[in-house]
């Protein structure tokens, strides 16, 4: 008989691999960091400084002692939950984190939602009217998702919807006389200014996402709906799908019931990955729309050897990776009984 | 089939809808100022420590100083602003600043002669970044309470030389001579820290307005200081907000969004130029372009090859084309509208000289590394002197990295051609002198890593000592004719080629009036804008 019940097992299993996949994370960026040609020193002294004061913060910063001593610091201070000061900010990185990832979570799930809601029935479309005219739509517009630059795409998005039609708020999260007037609760916009009931700011705020989460939505879109028009494809080819119709079955069923069916588990993966890599911060959807989240604030630590947000926000992440992947897990048990 | 295509309409269809509904921007209110800028280089706003540009614009608007620069009147030089006179001891070496009364800070605590006093002994002991700027005086963590002191309610700041009364005041306008409210600061005070954790993100100063927020890589705002001994700025409110890309910060001013762009590249002024209700603000910064030469390269340390150098750059072409309104041809390590500065610029584009010179000097085939920050004008100048060094017969290899990763190497001297700016730390002549003129010891051992001479491995001979005597002459105008020498001397012998100033324009709506962004010796200022 198991010491542990089986649940409790499969929990400590995947609490043990999450530990050591973020472990590993950990180690291998903080290496990364610390054998890249960049100097934190220079970065804090500044060009001016003396060489004393160079030393004196080599000293102050432990750059003095072996890389895995280092290491060891860094680790312990991340096991209470500090992630050390950033050179950028002067602020704790937890403090920068936490208030630059609520931004890309709000726009990150709002763009993975109209990737999804309009990216699933694309594909669904195309697949069952193969080499019609509506595929033909879908699979140009998944072309000029991939091949466009979203540089340029934001650009000429905030040039046609803002600058010349005046349609939507222009880049930041929300009007600049509305900047501070809702308290910070979730770091979200939207739901602060819903929290605060104040409908004024929540629609100046709809204003301003609506863009550049479209963008990412678009983006989003071309890729889930060429994955799930591959999925049913397969699917409709198969045989249970030629018995179905055999037996009357109505042509709605056989899609939404069978085949779409079978390709959920799939579309689970795809989907998790795309809100993962939009997650992870759109650096330059970031910048156009002057964006504050977590990939332009990974970026700009980067470009400054500002190592302490650097290895924040990797930390996060890559965290987001492992839930996402660990929520994967729990939904295809939902979806898939084979998997229970 | 139907349900889809119904469904696929039904989300366009709304979309739009909720698109369409959504309200256009509208312009700024009278009584705001709205500044699009790249404020992503702030690390701190305490004076003590902040030695960034658009810190120190920042600082600039928060804090009063014992004596300033008249925003609408730099050419002026240093005016009475917190301290109403001055008196100079007979040796020299000792400044009596009388107060003025009636001013108050932020808090509603009175400026007084002791909170000056504070703010210089906080700023030598937090030994950060800027406080060079007063240590050069002779200022030490350990006798610091006696330089700077209190005596009969005015301050006294001794020196520990007789150095010119110019140099002095020059570097208290610099944002580490701003006077903080000792009481508040220390209220915050937090392990020994003399409030620096608390001050890097808020503001204790009696200048034209306080902080409300800095929020990192978004926006700073600011409001109007009500009570502000020159009375209450027009605009109550200030936002500066981070906008990095030039085409976004013309599309927010097209749209009436912000007041002010400070960041348009050459192609968005252009297109921007000819439109109604907006005009162009043009000054010239502090900022210098610049190549030198390592001298411990020993065909760059022949006094004809570094002449040669000189000759081939195309600064006319370059200044014309791509660099156009955001450089001027300046060939002096003084900023044009600095004390001693001179227009002077001998050199061009000369090929056939510079072959001369390199032949007079044996010198042939020569192949270099020069190492340039991955910043655009930076590497389009770079492939400019790739390509007219290669007339020549130099060829030039380019190596781009970050900041950190170039600095780094100059720093150790590990380059045999460096390509960068330089930008004055105050508005003294000697901020410059100092470094691209001045080398006491050119040994590696001496590691002066923050003297340009020394990392390039110069040896400035007779110009180290031109400069020590400059900082020392109390006469205005004597002291500016020695810049003037050193610099022509400056500008035939070192291994450094100035190349160009940099100019600063601004795009802003056609009714603002008063700003400035402190030209080439300042900050900006706020204080004076009306529209």
């Amino acid at each position: 008989m198991a010491p542990f019940p089986r649940w409790a097992t499969k929990t400590g299993l995947t609490l043990g691999s999450i530990a050591v996949t973020m472990l590993g994370l950990l180690f291998v960026t903080f290496m990364i960091g610390r054998v890249m040609p960049v100097d934190p020193v220079l970065a804090i002294v500044g060009d001016r400084a003396s060489q004393e004061i160079y030393q004196q913060v080599y000293q102050d910063l432990g750059l003095d002692r072996p890389l895995l001593v280092q290491f060891g610091l860094y680790l312990r201070d991340v096991m209470q939950g500090d992630f050390g000061t950033s050179i950028l900010t002067a602020r704790p990185v937890a403090e920068d984190i936490a208030r630059v990832f609520p931004a890309t979570l709000e726009l990150a799930t709002l763009g993975t939602l109209i990737g999804v809601v309009l990216g699933v029935p694309l594909g669904v479309i195309a697949a069952v009217r193969r080499g019609s005219w509506i595929d033909q739509v879908a699979r140009v517009v998944a072309l000029v998702g991939y091949s466009m630059p979203i540089f340029w795409l934001g650009l000429m998005g905030l040039l046609v919807f803002y600058g010349i039609l005046g349609w939507v708020g222009g880049p930041g999260r929300v009007s600049i006389f509305y900047d501070g007037m809702v308290p910070s609760v979730t770091g979200m916009i939207l739901l602060d200014s819903m929290i605060a009931r104040n409908w004024t700011v929540l629609r100046d705020a709809f204003s301003h996402i609506v863009l550049p989460a479209s963008l990412l939505g678009y983006y989003s879109l071309a890729y889930i709906s060429r994955m799930t028009r591959s999925f049913m494809l397969e699917q409709l080819s198969a045989e249970y799908v030629t018995t179905a119709r055999v037996k009357g079955m109505s042509e709605r069923q056989v899609i939404w019931g069978h085949a779409f069916r079978n390709i959920r588990v799939q579309l689970i993966t795809v989907i998790a990955l795309s809100y993962a890599g939009l997650l992870e911060g759109s650096v330059l959807t970031e910048i156009i729309f002057s964006w504050p989240g977590i990939g332009s604030y990974i970026t700009t630590a980067l470009l400054s050897a500002d190592m302490n947000a650097v290895l924040g926000g990797t930390v996060v992440v890559g965290l987001v990776f492992v839930l996402l992947n660990v929520l994967s897990d729990l939904l295809y048990k939902v979806f898939d009984p084979r998997a229970k | 089939m139907t349900a889809f295509s119904k469904f696929l309409s039904g989300s366009a269809l709304g979309l739009a809808l909720a698109v369409t509904s959504l309200p256009a921007g509208a312009a700024t209110p009278d009584n705001m100022l709205v500044i699009a800028n790249r404020i992503d280089d702030i690390t701190s706003l305490d004076p003590a420590q902040n030695f960034e540009f658009s810190g120190g614009d920042v600082v600039g608007n928060l804090y009063g100083k014992l004596v300033n620069f008249d925003p609408l009147d730099l050419e002026a030089g240093y005016q009475p602003d917190l301290a109403e006179s001055w008196e100079v001891s007979e040796d020299g070496r000792t400044i009596t600043f009388t107060m003025r009364q009636g001013v108050t800070f932020q808090s509603g605590n009175p400026v007084t002669a002791e909170d000056a006093a504070f703010s210089l002994r906080r700023a030598v002991k937090l030994n950060l970044n800027p406080s060079f700027i007063l240590t050069q005086f002779g200022l030490t963590v350990e006798n610091v309470d006696d330089m700077v002191r209190v005596e009969d309610g005015k301050l006294k700041l001794t020196t520990d030389k007789a150095y010119a009364t110019s140099f002095v005041l020059n570097c208290l306008t610099a944002n580490i001579g701003a006077i903080v409210d000792m009481k508040t600061v220390m209220e915050h005070e937090a392990d020994g820290d003399m409030g620096n954790k608390w001050l890097s993100t808020n503001s204790a100063g009696s200048g034209p307005y306080r902080l409300v927020a800095w929020k990192p890589n978004e926006s700073v705002t600011f409001e109007a200081n009500p009570d502000f001994y020159q009375g209450a700025p027009a605009m109550e409110r200030v936002i500066v907000r981070h906008i990095a890309e030039s085409a976004t910060q013309r599309l927010l001013l097209e749209r009436g969004d912000i007041d002010i762009a400070r960041n348009l590249n050459p192609e968005d002024i252009a297109g921007i130029a000819d439109m109604e209700g907006v005009k162009i603000g043009e000054e010239l910064k502090g900022y210098l372009m610049y190549f030198s030469l390592n001298q411990a390269v020993p065909e760059l340390a022949i006094p004809e090859v570094r002449q040669a150098f000189k000759y081939m750059v195309d600064y006319e072409g370059m200044a014309n084309s791509f660099l156009k309104g955001q450089y001027t041809v300046q060939q002096n390590f003084l900023p044009r509208s600095y004390l001693g500065s001179v227009d002077e610029n001998p050199f061009s584009l000369d090929i056939e000289k510079a072959k001369a010179l390199l032949a007079e000097a044996g010198v042939d085939g020569l192949e270099l590394e020069i190492g340039v920050r991955e910043v655009q004008d930076r590497m389009e100048i770079a492939q400019s002197l790739q390509n007219t060094f290669a007339q020549a017969g130099v060829k030039l290899n380019i190596t781009v990295g970050t900041g950190a990763q170039i600095l780094g190497r100059y720093r150790a001297r590990d380059l045999d051609v460096y390509l960068g700016i330089w930008g004055p730390d105050y508005p003294d002549p000697q901020t410059n002198a100092s470094t691209f003129a001045w080398n006491p010891d050119n040994s590696d051992e001496a590691q002066l890593t923050g003297v340009l001479a020394w990392r390039n491995s110069w040896d400035a001979g007779g110009l180290t000592e031109k400069v020590e005597a400059a900082v020392v002459e109390n006469n205005r105008e004597a002291r500016a004719q020695m810049y003037r020498d050193i610099q022509a001397e400056f500008r035939e012998t070192s291994p450094f080629a100035v190349m160009f100033q940099n100019i600063e324009q601004s795009a802003m709506a056609a009714d603002i009036e008063g700003f400035t962004t402190g030209a080439a010796i300042t900050n900006a200022a706020y204080w004076n804008v009306t529209k």
